[in-house]
């Protein structure tokens, strides 16, 4: 019951920060709007047992990557986003569009039948000797190919933003 | 223990461990001043109490009855958010850290703890890498370029230094076998050849040890790695524009942090409140609590030693060392661990 009621309260504000996020007109509101988005579904994950997803949640998006994402805001000073009239064609075909996507989804929910039974916290397996068996035992060639994905799109990425005079001139200290 | 107990006992606790942390902050500020002095040839803090000692207590009262600007060119809400952020963040991590042993109360009885949570470790790495919002959004309300700049740079700094200092506990858990900080400290006791201490520091984690001792400087935006802040070029850093209570609450989550740091290194490398254990029962039950906060005291000492001993870094520097030294280190440190752990599974 008690753990019914924290996870509908972090759910809702965890659709709260993401209603948020599309509302606020400053790129800065925005991102701590999804500061909070990651931190309600990490309470919602620890709430269903994925204590080890919860802390990497909030470690890695909420502790990490949401940083990066606002050391960029600031080093660009993005301005307040300008408000337009948004298209009548938007608001007549998108506004239904997204209530009945919304239908199909939940309606697709709610009739799998095995998605109505409450889960308890140890009944999934979430601890981490848990993932660690199924990371690094049962899916370790997929988790070992991601990583050396992962390991290219930094090189790509390393590539991209080094000038080609800055090499010059690194070559030219070294030798 | 029914629930009613459970919340009591919980919430005295909780109380308990946040009045000793936030008394420890102003006993470091106070240590600070202090030991600071004596290594300039300085008496510090005396009018004020025996020895100085009742300066924070005046410092506090001073803080309140200050004038709390708010400049007209500051992004309100973010700035008065930013401090409370850093604080709060600050002073969360301490509830997973684990103080001493069981304790009996007669029908009940508690562990030296606010809660023992079987991801203890990754709850105060995930807080403290939260806390990195207070600086950053303290230096882009604050609309000024010296804030800007040293937001800029701690957030930079905060997110470099964190992997290594991820990666440096990474041999601990190995050998421990787990992300509990009671369970690391259990595996740490007992003595090597009759005298040595089966301390993790003394258990081929040594290097792991000073990794985690630098980066935690940098983390805690310590001398020799206080760029965010560095007066002889950002005037204050991110709190520039921050007077009275607001910017004692910078200072008490600084200080906070570094309470945090020390018991993180006591407990992963220091062995926690194992020590020697001797004298009657009732020294026996305090001995384990005095032995942790020796080390904390000690991590605390260092912190001041070193601040008031090394130069500040430069800005690339900082940034070299971090990615070009600790973090191969670090690595290396977990591949040494990995393989003489498998090793000795095998001989086994």
């Amino acid at each position: 019951m008690f753990h019914l009621i924290l996870f509908l309260f972090f759910g809702a504000i965890c659709v709260a920060g993401a209603v948020n996020l599309l509302v606020q007109s400053h790129p800065i509101n925005s991102a701590l709007s999804l500061v909070v988005v990651m931190a309600s579904l990490a309470a919602e994950y620890l709430l269903l047992g994925a204590e080890f997803v919860a802390a990497v949640q909030v470690i890695v998006y909420a502790g990490a990557i949401m940083v990066l994402f606002l050391i960029t805001i600031m080093l660009l000073n993005a301005g307040k986003e300008e408000r337009t009239k948004s298209s009548r064609v938007a608001t007549l075909l998108g506004v239904p569009a997204v209530m009945i996507g919304a239908v199909l989804v939940a309606w697709t929910l709610l009739h799998r039948s095995n998605m109505q039974t409450p889960v308890h916290i140890g009944a999934l397996p979430g601890n981490v000797q848990d993932i660690a068996r199924l990371l690094f035992h049962d899916f370790l060639l997929p988790f070992e190919v991601t990583s050396v994905l992962i390991l290219i799109a930094i090189m790509g990425a390393v590539v991209l933003a080094s000038r080609p005079e800055a090499v010059d001139r690194g070559a030219r200290k070294d030798g | 223990m029914s629930i009613t107990t459970f919340i009591i006992i919980s919430i005295i606790k909780s109380v308990a461990v946040v009045g000793i942390l936030l008394t420890a902050v102003a006993y470091s500020v106070w240590l600070e001043r202090k030991v600071s002095a004596h290594i300039q040839n300085r008496w510090g803090p005396t009018r004020v109490g025996p020895f100085g000692l009742l300066q924070p207590l005046a410092d506090g009262v001073k803080f309140i009855f200050k004038e709390d600007l708010t400049q007209p060119h500051v992004y309100k809400p973010l700035y008065i958010a930013a401090p409370i952020l850093a604080v709060v963040f600050a002073i969360t991590s301490i509830s997973v850290i684990p103080f001493g042993n069981w304790v009996d109360l007669g029908p009940w009885g508690t562990y030296l703890q606010i809660t023992d949570l079987n991801i203890g470790l990754l709850v105060v790495l995930g807080i403290t890498s939260m806390g990195v919002y207070g600086i950053a959004l303290a230096g882009w309300s604050s609309n000024n370029k010296y804030s800007l700049l040293g937001g800029l740079r701690a957030s930079a700094q905060m997110i470099s230094y964190e992997v290594s200092l991820g990666l440096s506990l990474v041999g601990v858990l190995i050998m421990a076998g787990s992300l509990s900080l009671r369970e690391i400290v259990d595996s740490q006791g007992g003595v090597f050849w009759h005298f040595i201490p089966r301390w993790n520091i003394f258990h081929g984690q040594t290097l792991a040890f000073f990794i985690y001792l630098i980066s935690a400087y940098a983390e805690t935006n310590r001398t020799p790695f206080d760029l965010p802040e560095a007066e002889s070029e950002l005037v204050a850093g991110y709190h520039t524009e921050y007077s009275a209570m607001k910017f004692a609450m910078f200072f008490m989550a600084e200080y906070a942090n570094m309470v945090t740091v020390s018991c993180v290194a006591t407990l992963l490398f220091l062995g926690g409140w194992h020590g020697p254990i001797f004298g009657p029962p009732i020294l026996q039950a305090v001995m384990p609590v005095f032995w942790f906060c020796l080390k904390v005291f000690f991590f605390m000492f260092l912190y001041v030693w070193v601040r008031w001993t090394l130069p500040r870094f430069r800005y690339d520097q900082l940034m070299a060392f971090g990615w070009k030294v600790l973090l191969p280190l670090a690595m290396a440190n977990i591949v040494y661990t990995a393989l003489v752990v498998a090793l000795r599974a095998q001989h086994r």
